[in-house]
């Protein structure tokens, strides 16, 4: 034990002395944080729109109000014709385009089912697919609007039974993406600091030889793995916390659920990631070996097929179950559990129980390694 | 009671034998120098030795432990100072003793008493609180030693300790390992210098991996080389090397600085043909002597045998 200690004191020593180390476990998760929630927004606001109005009555110039008033529209310009629409789009002026045919207005109470056309560059899928749902409802509403004016209009005849679908969000009202974003920072800085720190200390011992004059010493491996691995989950706990509180104080992103099980299952993802770890310090002789391991074959694979950027219900089936095998998507599902939709450990046993089987595994699994490499 | 036994060690990395079933002793209490070209397995046996490395096969005991089952308690008995300078350089001297000792479970009077003596050893009261990568070379081996003392071993391993220090530093370094030597812990020290070699008790020469002679300096020098050995002073080193080579009754010769080293059958037949061959070449012979060898006469002509 009091070797460990010993460790431990060195261990941090070496810590407070390596300015640019502090500035890197500070700093990075802020500028992380900041990054990622103002400016990796997929919120689609204000999607620049060429409008073609050949009909110029009062339904379509309502109609065009709709779409300004959403939100999610602005009129960038009122086309003459569908054949300007063209150069708006090439130009990538304009990313939707509406046409309005002649007598839309007349069309629609005469119930003659008129076509509106919509324009879409698809280069920008996201845009794309976002405009197209929200241009898509925002016609459905102004039609359903119609019909009720006329049933007002004209009492004597029947209401039709009808369903108007009210589509209500909950756990993240606005769609912001920044509050799916910043659990999966979270998430994602706990796991690049500790692997990083871990497999970098390491390494950086070998590299400059004070590790053979280590293991001369009688220290056994364990208490060399304790020595290696406690002051990291301390500085990537410390992390999670600041990263929390900037969230908090900068965002007004509170976590829902309990601190307390946030905390805790996140250490449990630790032993994950220090496994994770230790196992690159196990076969990296350098240090640009062990980051450039740590970087393209374990975190950003990781990081990818997680759920953290694209959702893992739109990759193929392969990936999918690839998923299955990262412990981060588990622990993307309780964090953004836990943080945002506040639930507790009975709905996330699941995820909880699988990380905690990954993480001892893995931990055992390269602590093993790592005590071989040594004796 | 001997310090270290080595008996038929071997160690491979794949297809090469990087130690050929190598033995000896190394005695209580003396200074050991074990020499070797650079990559000649020097490295290897002493990481063997210290429970870095496992052997392929053979056996060894340091202070009376073996290395393949007690490694755990020889840890606990020798010291060791590795090539490469290998404390922590962000850690001042003081932090970096407190850590050694600290690992090797002193408890703190014991602690605090073994630092100051190691701070005073290695010269560097002043320096306690100093960064140790400022410190000169050959202070930062001192304290590497000082390090390796704390916790007052019985054999220490010092692996080219004076690589790459200046003359003055290297002598003071050599001052300590013979104070060592006086208060009875076994040094086993590697070295390419060979002055230094002639400082050890005993010496033994690895060459590929294989001992190739082992004895006191005076007995290496008077075993191996057992034909005069003559100092020519002429011109034309290089050529006269050249045309004494291509002579059958040249026994050995090597140039050592503006000198040529001939070893030959007979000191008085040997020196008037030396004159004569040179002189049809038109080469001036200032002189010729016959010396002692050095161990470098011996090294070379030990390890130049194909």
């Amino acid at each position: 034990m009091k070797t460990i200690l010993h460790l431990l004191k060195k261990e941090f020593a070496q810590f407070k002395r390596d300015r640019s180390m502090i500035a890197i476990v500070v700093l990075a998760p802020m500028i992380q944080l900041i990054i990622l929630g103002y400016a990796a927004n997929m919120d689609v606001r204000n999607i620049p729109m060429v409008v073609v109005n050949y009909d110029h009555s009062q339904h379509s110039r309502d109609l065009v109000d709709r779409f300004v008033n959403s939100g999610y529209y602005s009129i960038l310009s009122y086309a003459e014709s569908s054949s300007e629409i063209d150069s708006y789009i090439d130009r990538g002026d304009a990313a939707v385009a509406l046409i309005i045919p002649k007598n839309f207005g007349n069309d629609l109470y005469a119930e003659k089912r008129p076509q509106l056309q919509l324009i879409v560059d698809g280069t920008e899928t996201n845009t794309a697919t976002t405009g197209m749902n929200y241009a898509s409802m925002i016609i459905s509403r102004y039609s359903q609007n119609i019909m009720v004016n006329r049933l007002d209009v004209s009492p004597g005849s029947q209401p039709a039974a009808r369903v108007i679908p009210e589509i209500r969000i909950w756990y993240n009202p606005d769609l912001a993406s920044r509050n799916f974003m910043i659990p999966g920072i979270v998430g994602m800085l706990l796991m690049v600091i500790t692997i990083n720190l871990t497999s970098l200390s390491i390494v950086k011992e070998k590299e400059i030889g004070t590790y053979e004059q280590l293991v001369v010493t009688p220290i056994k491996p364990y208490q060399l793995l304790a020595g290696k691995t406690i002051p990291f989950i301390m500085i990537g706990m410390a992390d999670v916390i600041l990263v929390l509180s900037v969230a908090f104080l900068l965002f007004g992103i509170p976590v829902k659920g309990s601190l307390v099980l946030l905390l805790f299952l996140s250490v449990i993802f630790l032993l994950t990631t220090l496994g994770l770890g230790l196992f690159v310090s196990t076969i990296s002789r350098t240090q640009q070996q062990a980051m450039m391991t740590a970087v393209f074959f374990v975190m950003l694979p990781m990081i990818f097929l997680s759920g953290f950027v694209f959702p893992i219900e739109n990759m193929p089936g392969f990936f999918q179950n690839i998923s299955y095998l990262l412990p981060l998507r588990y622990f993307f599902e309780i964090l953004r559990g836990i943080f945002l939709k506040g639930i507790g450990l009975t709905d996330l046993w699941d995820q909880a129980l699988l990380l905690t089987l990954f993480g001892v595994a893995i931990f055992s699994m390269s602590a093993l390694r790592f005590r071989k490499k040594i004796g | 009671m001997n310090a270290i036994t080595v008996k038929n060690l071997t160690r491979k990395f794949g297809d090469f034998t990087a130690v050929d079933n190598v033995s000896f002793d190394v005695k209580r209490g003396e200074i050991f120098g074990f020499l070797g070209a650079n990559g000649a397995g020097k490295t290897t046996v002493i990481k063997m030795l210290c429970g870095l490395l496992t052997s392929t096969s053979g056996n060894a005991t340091v202070a009376g432990y073996d290395i393949n089952t007690q490694p755990e308690s020889i840890k606990r008995t020798i010291g060791y100072m590795s090539q490469k300078f290998s404390l922590y350089e962000d850690l001042t001297v003081s932090e970096n003793l407190n850590f050694f000792g600290g690992v090797y479970g002193l408890n703190e009077r014991d602690l605090n008493d073994r630092i100051a003596w190691a701070v005073e050893m290695a010269g560097l009261t002043d320096k306690k609180g100093a960064l140790t990568g400022s410190l000169p070379v050959g202070w930062k081996q001192r304290l590497a030693l000082g390090c390796a003392l704390l916790h007052r071993p019985q054999v220490v391993f010092l692996d080219e300790p004076t690589g790459g220090v200046d003359p003055v530093s290297r002598r003071r370094f050599w001052d300590l390992i013979f104070t060592l030597a006086e208060e009875g812990v076994t040094v086993f020290v590697t070295t390419h210098y060979l002055d230094e070699a002639e400082y050890c008790n005993t010496i033994m020469l690895i060459h590929a991996g294989k001992i190739v002679a082992g004895g006191s300096p005076r007995q290496l020098k008077t075993e191996h080389i057992r034909y005069p050995m003559l100092e020519v002073n002429c011109t034309g080193i290089i050529e006269s090397l050249n045309i004494l080579q291509q002579q059958d009754w040249v026994i050995e010769s090597s140039v050592f600085g503006t000198l040529l080293h001939v070893s030959v059958e007979n000191e008085e037949a040997g020196s008037r043909k030396i004159k004569e061959v040179l002189s049809e070449h038109n080469i001036t012979v200032h002189g010729i002597e016959r010396i002692v060898p050095s161990l470098e006469d011996v090294f070379i002509h030990l390890t130049d045998k194909p």
